[in-house]
């Protein structure tokens, strides 16, 4: 490993070097490298099977890699926690479908993602304090889901479950948050509203966020990797990515 | 820890539990009271069959805050019921002395018949009621935490998990059969005296006794409400609904359901141990698959997720089980099989479900079915 790879390491908040996922056969990664600095927001682009998904289950700890590190904060080496611990480390995960606890009202689905002790003894002897409540009104604000605080979460429209999700990564406070497709199925309004709360929160966090929807991405305004067969085919500006010829072939031509 | 205590006194469960305990005094009333013959005077057998259906209840609420609360079907609760009703039987059975048939001061009629020469180690200390308290306890609740460690962190859920609680309980039910287990074999234990220096055959002591499984409903009641109302009951119901999006969230899912699998099984566990005095006897036949199944069935006839249904389906259920097997004894299996296929088909959220309402404020889930049932005529008659 050269020097140059050892700086960049201990710069970054999520470090992927070499890694490699097979199915059945089917290599989902191959040889994937990436890495994210501290506060740095990236959007990840690529066709289906590209491996994107994958790519967010070996991080998260869902899936675990054949071969290959990954490495969080410079020094933890993420292949050896599970879903749990890796979420109790600080990364917080959107999915591309929305997940949220739909039997629940918002408020609780807010106070279950709220950063906090996780364990059974304090879960058992928890109230809700002053400081969380006001950290959940926050929250709700800046989602637009104020009005919405005490409904059941399975009865809001597909848009508002998103943002809610989004809320729910908020109250997590992670270091780093992965959002799959948050625009999926949103209408052109909804977009531009939730890129411009990803950009808000990538103030003061880092966020990689893959996406499908081009203009949404635009928005976003932030450097892109470009991701096919498994492995980074190009990185850099939107615009960058957009003229190069390889790419054009594989995603943005067809 | 006062805040985990608050959370037990909701209004809803204060009424519920206010009108079982007023039922459960004018019953004790009417048997003590009211000389026999009187047209008020509740016979004692049907003390001890209220009793016996309290303990059912208990039985119902474990396994509906581990079913309706955290999606853990076990098809295996019976298990814990009956080893907590062993538990007690023992106890019971050391009660005796030698006022057994044989006479023998220190073994059980059945010992005696099978030719110990002495009291097996796990007998010794249940001659004494805390000791056999404790076991009542702690052994299905370490039952349940060796089956749940295993069972949760590999990650075993939905159908494969009922499927290894059944065979669980049926492994028991095998194991007890067999006499050099030292329960007792297939005959159980039985002809108990007296519990505490009680007679069991007396009023005053059955009157005690379905006392004792009101407290003890109550009570696990009670507890139930605490966990189920405090965020650790957001967290299971999280599991119940999404289990990997809560993994995601960093809780350590296969701890949260150790815990309530095992709380479950102690509850459980009292309530096999307040049966047996009641209903005189334990034998393998209570570690039956069938019996897990029909507990259940109680709960998704009472609505599953709202405790207090799980209480009401237990008691209607087996009162209906009591009518039909005096009445119409070749009946009742069918009657159970229908009434399960009725209460999924119609009111998936049982008899406490219809009756509130589908909780938004919309009709209640039957008239929903009824209507949608009579669309579906309309259309098919018109095509």
């Amino acid at each position: 490993m050269s020097t140059a790879f050892n700086t960049s390491m201990a710069d970054s908040i999520l470090y992927l070097d070499g890694v490699n996922v097979s199915f059945d056969g089917f290599r989902a990664l191959n040889d994937l490298s990436l890495v994210l600095d501290a506060g740095e927001m990236r959007a990840i682009i690529g066709p289906n099977g590209a491996g994107k998904t994958t790519m967010m289950d070996i991080i998260t700890g869902k899936t675990r890699p054949d071969s290959g590190q990954v490495v969080f904060e410079g020094n933890v080496d993420l292949t050896r926690h599970d879903e749990a611990a890796i979420a109790e480390l600080g990364i917080g995960r959107k999915f591309q479908k929305p997940t949220v606890f739909e039997t629940q009202t918002v408020h609780d689905n807010l106070e279950l993602a709220l950063k906090a002790d996780r364990s059974v003894r304090s879960s058992l002897l928890w109230m809700l304090s002053n400081e969380a409540s006001r950290r959940i009104d926050e929250i709700l604000a800046i989602t637009r889901l104020g009005d919405h605080a005490n409904e059941i979460a399975g009865s809001l429209s597909h848009g508002q479950k998103q943002w809610l999700e989004i809320g729910m990564l908020l109250a997590q406070d992670p270091k780093l948050l992965l959002v799959d497709e948050p625009a999926a199925g949103m209408t052109d309004d909804e977009t531009a509203e939730t890129a411009r709360l990803l950009k808000e929160i990538a103030e003061s966090h880092s966020v990689v966020v893959v996406e499908h929807d081009m203009t949404f991405v635009r928005d976003l305004g932030v450097k892109v990797t470009v991701l096919h067969e498994g492995s980074v085919l190009a990185e850099g500006s939107l615009d960058a990515v957009s003229a190069d010829k390889r790419v054009i072939e594989v995603y943005l031509g067809r | 820890m006062r805040g985990l205590v608050f959370r037990a006194f909701d209004r809803g469960g204060m009424i519920f539990l206010g009108i079982l305990f007023g039922l459960i005094l004018l019953l004790a009333l009417s048997n003590l009271i009211m000389p026999v013959g009187h047209p008020l005077h509740a016979p004692t057998y049907l003390v001890s069959l209220i009793g016996k259906y309290l303990t059912y209840a208990l039985l119902a609420l474990s396994v509906d805050l581990i079913w309706g609360f955290c999606g853990i079907l076990s098809l295996g609760h019976g298990a814990f019921f009956a080893l907590g009703g062993y538990a007690m039987g023992m106890y019971l059975m050391r009660q005796i002395g030698d006022r057994g048939v044989y006479g023998n001061p220190e073994l059980p009629d059945f010992m005696v018949f099978l030719n110990y020469s002495e009291l097996p180690w796990y007998w010794h200390g249940f001659d004494m009621f805390w000791f056999a308290a404790i076991m009542i306890v702690f052994v299905p609740g370490l039952l349940a935490f060796i089956f749940g460690w295993f069972a949760f962190r590999s990650r075993v859920t939905g159908v494969y998990l009922s499927i290894i609680t059944q065979a669980m309980t049926y492994a028991l039910m095998l194991a007890f059969f067999r006499n050099n287990m030292g329960f007792g074999g297939n005959n159980g234990l039985t002809d108990f005296k007296d519990l505490l220096g009680f007679d069991l055959q007396n009023d005053g002591t059955r009157v005690g006794l379905l006392f004792a499984s009101a407290m003890a409903l109550g009570l696990g009641f009670l507890i139930c409400k605490a966990v189920t109302r405090s965020k650790y009951g957001k967290v299971i119901t999280a599991i119940r609904d999404a289990e990997s999006r809560t993994r995601f969230l960093g809780y350590r899912v296969d701890r949260y359901k150790l815990a309530v699998f095992t709380l479950s099984a102690c509850m459980a566990g009292v309530a096999g141990a307040l049966y047996v005095p009641q209903v005189g006897i334990i034998n393998p036949s209570e570690f039956t698959p069938a019996n897990s199944i029909e507990v259940v069935i109680w709960v998704a006839v009472g609505g599953r997720g709202t405790l207090y249904g799980a209480v009401i389906g237990a008691i209607l259920v087996n009162y209906a089980k009591t009518y039909l097997t005096g009445a119409l004894p070749e009946i009742w299996l069918f009657a159970l099989g229908g009434l399960f296929v009725f209460v999924t088909l119609f009111l998936p959220r049982g008899i406490v479900g219809a009756v509130n309402g589908s909780g938004d404020g919309g009709p209640s889930p039957i008239m929903t079915k009824v209507r949608d049932w009579r669309a579906a005529r309309a259309m098919e008659g018109r095509s």
